[in-house]
């Protein structure tokens, strides 16, 4: 599976999910209630910035700290349509691969990209910068079983049927 | 793992399927979780008994969005039938589902909260995860797990004076940073762990998390044993490492050699002695959380609270984590200490540790807590700084009105 981007670079190492949604915010359920407070502990500006159809590039041990689910709900809900990164924290990236939200460790990525650069993410391994390919490691066979569900969800529903 | 998944071996990286003991969430990560699992066509949940709702992140509701996220989640609970916790009858989800006998070793909690890690304590696997894990967890009783590697941390000696759990978990995370523990899971061994109360067991396996980790396990011991003493809700068996167990990594700390530690703003790793911080102005403390608003934090805030006064330019925040604890406190006098120092008490709540109400941070100010995370803006205004510290130091720093080592004022 294929999904492309436009690249917006968010620089730092171990970005939490407090700054990316603070904790006066999680009085809300309903995603497109979430989505106007994404960032906003960060950098509120950035989500001006958000084309339809952005892939955020981050650097290490992203998502750190709160399982809060409202921040990729959020990502979402802004039309981001998924991270690349040097490396994650594992609730976040649990979460990001759970909502469908295509997810990627590639550091020669991350090296690459700037603000506006066109992004492919390869589920089968590998991340494409302006064309050029970078090999990320292959996800896991369950993993790639769940994105092609379209999430954990539809990969739930399918057994809840049975 | 082995005993909760259908696997006969299991290799660190390994994705296999898990099943739950008990599956828990809150007012924040419950009704999102029920959207999810109605959109999973799911109408029951898997096993009503295994399933414990608790209200406690917006506790009382802070607005109109909050009360009805409880509402929510108190209708829910009932329309299922599983357990639910509400205003007035329990308190902080972590230190109460162990007050209430849910978690025993060898058991398997998946949690809708990150610091479900603190189940560690009593020789679980608690595990933090989002709303969308939890609802299949509702719905089919299990979750996705990549198997983790495992950090052994030995502990040897005895906490030196004015040092306790927390310090430990801070001298952890002092050297392996808030990314050394991601897809490892944080064992504590050896007589330094055998060494600290079930109370500092919380506080250690509470910020396993914080190191990236899924889980922070101790062994379950004599303690462990005696705190379950006719409150554990299943019958349970010890488990530890083989002989032979392979670690990612083994980390040495000797307690006799720490001194009260402090994470300064903004990232949980940040660790310092508290002597290399002493002298910062304090404009609030707040004593309580998932893991520090036990009988022992209290009583270690008591110790140096009582009979002193709260430093006029400091505001102190207490928070006992449970109903329980509030009425032990009280019933030995401690609540009254602090109110007659200047500190207020408040109901079990989460409060103010994730900038949730009931005592947030204005810009350009600094506090001094004993909860888990200081990232910008986790209490309140992002120009805030958060320090911490366990209860000694939280209190010394009350009366101080600085940060202060707690002998400065004993």
């Amino acid at each position: 599976m294929r999904v492309e981007g436009v690249a917006l670079r968010v620089h730092g190492d171990d970005v939490d999910t407090d700054v990316m949604y603070p904790g006066a915010f999680l009085n809300v359920e309903d995603p497109e209630e979430m989505a106007p407070h994404l960032f906003e502990g960060f950098d509120p500006s950035l989500r001006e910035r958000l084309a339809n159809g952005t892939i955020l590039v981050v650097d290490a041990n992203f998502g750190i700290g709160s399982s809060r689910e409202h921040v990729p709900l959020a990502m979402k809900a802004n039309g981001i349509r998924g991270v690349v990164g040097r490396s994650f924290a594992r609730i976040f990236f649990r979460n990001c691969v759970n909502l469908g939200l295509a997810i990627a460790r590639c550091p020669e990525a991350v090296d690459a990209a700037g603000d506006g650069s066109r992004v492919v993410i390869d589920t089968e391994g590998a991340v494409e910068v302006d064309g050029t390919r970078y090999a990320a490691p292959a996800a896991p066979p369950f993993l790639l079983e769940l994105g092609a569900a379209g999430g954990l969800v539809e990969w739930t529903a399918s057994r809840v049927a049975r | 793992m082995l005993a909760h998944c259908d696997a006969d071996e299991l290799r660190p990286g390994d994705v296999v399927t898990v099943r739950c003991d008990v599956v828990m969430a809150n007012d924040v990560s419950g009704p999102v979780a029920f959207r999810a699992m109605e959109r999973m066509g799911a109408t029951r949940v898997f096993d009503p008994d295994r399933v414990v709702m608790v209200a406690d992140h917006f506790m009382p509701a802070k607005d109109a969005k909050s009360a009805e996220l409880q509402q929510r989640l108190q209708r829910w609970s009932e329309a299922q039938g599983v357990s639910y916790y509400g205003q007035g009858r329990g308190g902080i989800e972590h230190t109460l589902l162990c007050e209430e006998g849910w978690i025993t070793p060898g058991a398997v909690i998946a949690g809708g909260d990150s610091h479900t890690c603190t189940y560690g304590a009593l020789g679980a696997f608690g595990t933090g995860l989002g709303s969308t894990d939890i609802a299949s967890c509702l719905a089919l009783g299990s979750f996705w797990q990549a198997v983790p590697e495992t950090i052994l941390v030995e502990l040897t000696g005895r906490p030196a004076e004015y040092v306790t759990g927390k310090d430990v978990i801070l001298a952890v995370l002092a050297e392996i940073g808030v990314g050394g523990g991601t897809n490892a899971v944080l064992e504590f061994a050896g007589p330094g762990a055998e060494a600290l109360s079930v109370d500092e067991r919380l506080a250690v396996a509470n910020m396993a998390v914080e190191a990236g980790s899924e889980a922070g396990i101790f062994p379950a011991d004599e303690k462990v044993a005696a705190y379950l003493e006719g409150r554990a809700r299943r019958e349970w068996r010890a488990e530890r490492s083989d002989e032979d167990a392979e670690f990612r990594r083994r980390l040495a700390i000797e307690l006799d050699g720490l001194e009260p530690l402090v994470a300064l703003p903004h990232l949980p790793g940040n660790v310092v002695p508290v002597s290399a911080a002493a002298g910062v102005p304090v404009d609030q403390v707040y004593i309580g959380n998932c893991a520090n608003g036990t009988m022992t934090d209290l009583r270690q805030a008591a110790s140096i609270l009582g009979g002193r006064r709260v430093h006029p330019r400091t505001r102190a925040i207490v928070v006992p984590a449970t109903q329980a604890i509030w009425r032990e406190a009280a019933a030995e006098g401690l609540l009254d200490a602090f109110v007659e120092a200047g500190a207020i008490v408040s109901t079990p709540t989460c409060g103010a540790c994730f900038g949730g109400s009931n005592g947030a941070l204005a810009a350009g100010e600094t506090a001094v807590t004993t909860t888990n995370r200081n990232f910008r803006g986790r209490m309140g205004s992002p120009e805030a700084g958060v320090h911490l510290a366990n209860a000694w130091v939280a209190a010394a720093a009350a009366v101080a009105g600085e940060l202060v080592h707690p002998r400065e004022i004993a």
